[in-house]
């Protein structure tokens, strides 16, 4: 029997606020510990929340950007559990209430194909402390509790680990692009949930959910999903019963184990926050936020299509990160020929920020000096080799790619008399592949502007190396 | 002097500012007072004479500096529920034990700001959870006037202070009754403000949806004077109101011409003790004699407001002391192997019954299968209450009521029956699930000369108008100025 497999994601953002949400404690990573911290967030008694309207706005902006209805109507509730990094004993969250619903977010389904994962919602809650477990005993540190962390949940619209990987991967640009997070993974900026199942082919319902927690990766999210679903389809075709559980992945073991049963679920015991107003949000507030919006990929992939005449293709890799996009929009802006800016962007720069994990933002050659380089290379002051070494050379250290290349001696001979010279110089002490090439040997013609190129250290233009060279030798005499 | 503790604030004031007398003068007083009674009324949990004293130099050398400040040097008791900096903030519970106050509650700060110091706290039901200051980790408070009776709750170890001369004023807070009932029983005067109008910051949370600070004083222009200064929007409590802040002394007349004032039939009831009504029926009557026109109106969701309030107070409690669990302040409880002992040992040590009692109240009426049933029916009649007020106050401008239907019980003769105990806040608490004020003003005695409180209840943010009425009542009458033979006589 053929078994499908089914996920749904829940995606926790840390918001890019100033303060945290009830207080007005900075939300900076790598301060030590219980520095960021005052009576709000450690929940002492008498304290009172008061709401961060940044952190409405970055949530209904997400909402906006992920095609959401915006809630005119939206609360806050108390979820009750006791666990010791939470200050309160209870998390300011949002039940039936959220700010934004519906919404959906475009991946890559493999091959070209678009696929739209829907969302169910997202809403607003306040992030937990941090328990710090060593040898004897154990603290907590409460730098982070009272961040403001907006939860996305998803609809079970995926169906492989790819997928989820594609989602996480779609979203985190989308988020980016946005500015409402900084989507540092390894600061747990972006936490996420999995909820999977399989069902027989042909069978409507879901099967029985299961819940993984603890993947602090995107990559830890394929590899536990892929264990999971393997794990549950192992089961249904040995005819063991799937219970609906929560179940922790464990890296070191590349194994998920029973967390919770349903049974042990937790009774959050909801209900609405009384220290906080409900939030009501006018049209008007909304379509001000909406009008605010920054060009998203897909409006910024047909720009670049139009704007700088470049392939439907570059400009959607171009446009997948911001950072890239920004930077390659600035430096085609005012080039002669952005298709040339788009290759070097796509080929040379991709590549060497790959290899050493940069981000663009960090890369020395400016979109100015990206510019210049490819005009230089275009009224081939320089040749294409020549250009690549200057570029890694700017990588390296910077700097402007003209003066590299007068300081290093490379620029591009184009003196026609000089290179005829060298031209006539070659066919005479190459006179066997002079010859083949008369006779029609078109390679041998490559052979004769290499040397060319290597009499002149590289610094003949190769076009006009190919120009003597012809002249000299004649059209080739036959084509067979 | 030997008799300034007998003043009322305003009298402070003046005597302050006429140079009659000094700040340290005033405290002093008070020590003697409370060094002479307090061993039998235990209204106080802690007063620190010797920082207080130092304050109270110090106000008096600002005033000499040329600082000025509607109650600068002036003494007054806080409830163990407010935080002052500094001060220890235990609400009648051992599970505070160890915890100080790292700020000021916004209202400790606005009357801090006028110069007023803070010379003691006084005893209440753990965590305002009581109607008689018996649930106190610390031992009951008395009452003044009948050692043998409580002094009602749970701000009753601030009504016995104000009572018994032990303070010019002291602060309350207000749930379900908690400043109305203590004043009645004690024969001082007690105002609930509308929900919203003082700032609920650094008042450590009951039930955060009914919760008031609130002034227990020994006449109206005390109250009305206190109000004025802690009243108005805060930006640390978002559920407070932006609605105007009136001049409240201003609105103290002599008068009630052309006020209407309501009798709520649903509150002369069965139940009511026949002194009391007595004494409320002799009120009303001089309020008819002040100008006022008396209608009856209707509040027909009295009778379902007991079990609305132990629901809608228990679940918001049930989270509110969720945090204490020993994990950051106050006491922890020794022995445990994890966490879960940590807390259950903590919560188990440290909790007193009645707070056990709404805790294990408010979760189960909040779990799943019993939310809806319990918890969302509540809110729905809460706001049938609430509507009750809103239709009733078409009709009149304020409503007359009885406090509490019997006068200060003894100790012990409700304890063994909480709902006893509850039921006595009939009265008191459909004005809190309505979130509108509550004023308790001395109309009375019962024959075994006990005090009686006529409650006037004035819509959300009318403070002025039931001000307005209880200052024109005092006005006319004496029973604010009654004071225990206890105190009088300087103890025993």
């Amino acid at each position: 029997m053929k078994y499908l497999t089914t996920i749904g994601l829940e995606v926790h953002v840390q918001l890019k606020t100033r303060s945290k949400m009830f207080c007005g404690c900075p939300t900076g990573p790598g301060a030590p510990p219980n520095t960021q911290v005052c009576p709000v967030c450690l929940g002492y008694p008498g304290t009172l929340p008061v709401m961060n309207g940044e952190a409405i706005r970055l949530t209904v902006m997400t909402g906006l950007m992920l095609g959401c209805a915006i809630s005119p109507y939206s609360k806050f509730d108390r979820k009750n559990y006791f666990y010791p990094d939470m200050p309160k004993n209870y998390q300011i969250s949002q039940f039936d209430k959220p700010l934004c619903l519906g919404g959906s977010v475009e991946i890559d389904a493999g091959g070209g194909a678009v696929k739209a994962v829907r969302l169910t919602r997202i809403h607003l809650e306040e992030d937990v402390g941090k328990c710090i477990h060593q040898a004897r005993r154990s603290g907590v540190d409460f730098n982070r509790a009272g961040v403001p962390l907006m939860e996305i949940v998803t609809e079970p619209d995926m169906e492989t680990p790819d997928e989820a990987f594609a989602f996480l991967l779609a979203l985190k640009q989308m988020l980016l692009y946005l500015g409402v997070s900084d989507c540092n993974l390894e600061e747990g900026n972006l936490r996420c949930d999995v909820n999977c199942s399989v069902r027989p082919e042909g069978q409507a319902e879901l099967g029985t959910k299961v819940e993984i927690k603890n993947m602090n990766t995107f990559k830890g999210v394929h590899v536990a999903l892929q264990y999971e679903l393997d794990r549950q389809l192992e089961a249904v075709r040995t005819g063991e019963r799937i219970v609906q559980e929560t179940r922790r992945w464990e890296p070191e073991a590349g194994a998920t184990a029973p967390m919770r049963s349903k049974e042990q679920a937790h009774d959050y015991r909801y209900f609405p926050e009384p220290d906080l107003m409900p939030v009501v949000l006018p049209p008007a507030q909304v379509e001000a936020w909406r009008a605010a919006l920054p060009e998203l990929p897909r409006q910024k992939r047909e720009r670049f299509a139009a704007q700088y005449g470049i392939p439907e293709y570059d400009a959607r890799v171009l446009a997948a990160q911001k950072a890239v996009a920004d930077y390659f929009d600035e430096a085609a802006r005012g080039a002669s020929n952005p298709k040339l800016i788009s290759n070097w962007v796509m080929t040379e720069m991709l590549r060497r920020l790959a290899e050493r994990e940069m981000d663009i933002r960090d890369c020395k050659v400016t979109p100015a000096a990206l510019r210049e380089l490819a005009a230089l290379a275009e009224i081939q002051a320089i040749n294409s080799n020549t250009a690549k070494e200057v570029f890694a050379i700017l990588f390296e250290q910077g700097g402007d790619p003209a003066a590299v290349v007068r300081e290093r001696g490379w620029g591009q001979n184009s003196d026609g008399d000089a290179i005829g010279a060298l031209a006539d110089r070659v066919i005479a002490e190459n006179a066997k592949s002079a010859d083949d090439y008369r006779r029609g040997k078109e390679a041998a013609l490559k052979f004769l502007i290499g040397q060319v190129m290597r009499l002149s250290q590289g610094k003949a233009n190769p076009q006009m190396a190919t120009e003597k060279l012809v002249q000299r030798l004649g059209r080739p005499g036959g084509t067979g | 002097m030997g008799s300034l503790n007998t003043l009322t604030v305003r009298q402070a004031v003046d005597h302050l500012e006429q140079g009659a007398c000094s700040s340290e003068e005033l405290v002093r007083d008070l020590l003697s007072a409370r060094t002479a009674l307090d061993g039998t009324i235990q209204g106080y949990l802690q007063m620190d004479g010797e920082r207080a004293l130092a304050e109270a130099r110090h106000a008096d050398a600002d005033r000499k500096k040329g600082r000025r400040g509607r109650l600068l040097g002036v003494p007054l008791a806080v409830k163990d529920i407010l935080n002052v900096t500094g001060q220890a903030c235990r609400c009648g519970s051992r599970i505070l034990d160890g915890y100080t106050a790292p700020y000021d509650a916004t209202a400790i700060a606005r009357l801090r700001a006028e110069g007023a110091i803070f010379v003691g706290r006084t005893n209440m039901d753990e965590f305002g959870m009581g109607s008689s200051t018996e649930n106190s980790a610390f031992g009951p408070t008395r009452n003044p006037w009948n050692s043998a009776c409580v002094p009602g709750g749970s701000s009753g170890g601030s009504a016995a202070v104000v009572a018994a001369d032990m303070a010019l004023a002291a602060l309350g807070s207000d749930t379900g009754g908690s400043v109305r009932q203590p004043a009645a029983f004690c024969g001082c005067t007690g105002l609930k403000p509308s929900y919203g109008r003082v700032s609920r910051y650094g008042l450590v949370a009951y039930a955060s949806s009914l919760d008031q600070i609130g002034p227990l004083t020994k006449d109206v222009d005390d109250a009305a004077l206190l109000l004025g200064v802690m009243a108005g929007p805060d930006p640390r409590d978002s559920s407070s109101v932006e609605a105007l802040v009136e001049d409240y002394a201003a609105a103290c007349g002599s008068d009630l011409k052309g006020m209407k004032l309501g009798l709520p039939r649903d509150y002369f009831v069965k139940g009511l003790e026949p002194a009391v009504e007595a004494a409320i029926r002799a009120a009303i009557e001089r309020c008819r004699e002040l100008g006022a026109e008396v209608v009856e109106v209707s509040l027909p969701h009295t009778s379902v407001a007991i079990p609305t309030y132990y629901i809608v107070a228990t679940a918001e409690a049930s989270a509110n002391l969720a945090r204490f669990d020993g994990v950051r302040y106050g006491f922890r409880a020794e022995g445990a192997e994890d966490v879960l002992e940590v807390y259950a040992k903590t919560r188990a040590q440290g909790f007193g019954p009645e707070v056990k009692r709404r805790i294990i109240l408010g979760t189960y009426v909040l779990s799943g299968g019993y939310h809806d049933a319990y918890y969302v029916r509540a809110q729905k009649v809460r706001t049938l209450i609430r509507r009750d007020f809103e239709d009733a106050f078409k009709t009149c401008d304020a409503i007359l009521a009885p406090v509490a239907p019997t006068a200060a019980y003894r100790l012990g003769e409700k304890m063994a029956d909480p709902l006893q105990m509850y039921l006595g806040d009939i009265f008191t608490v459909p004005a809190s699930l309505a979130g509108i004020c509550g004023l308790s003003v001395p109309c009375g005695f019962t024959p075994a000369g006990l005090p009686v409180g006529l409650q006037v209840l004035g819509p959300a943010f009318g403070e002025s108008r039931v001000l307005r009425v209880g200052s024109a009542y005092q006005k006319s009458t004496d029973w604010h100025r009654r004071r225990p033979a206890l105190a009088a006589e300087g103890g025993r």
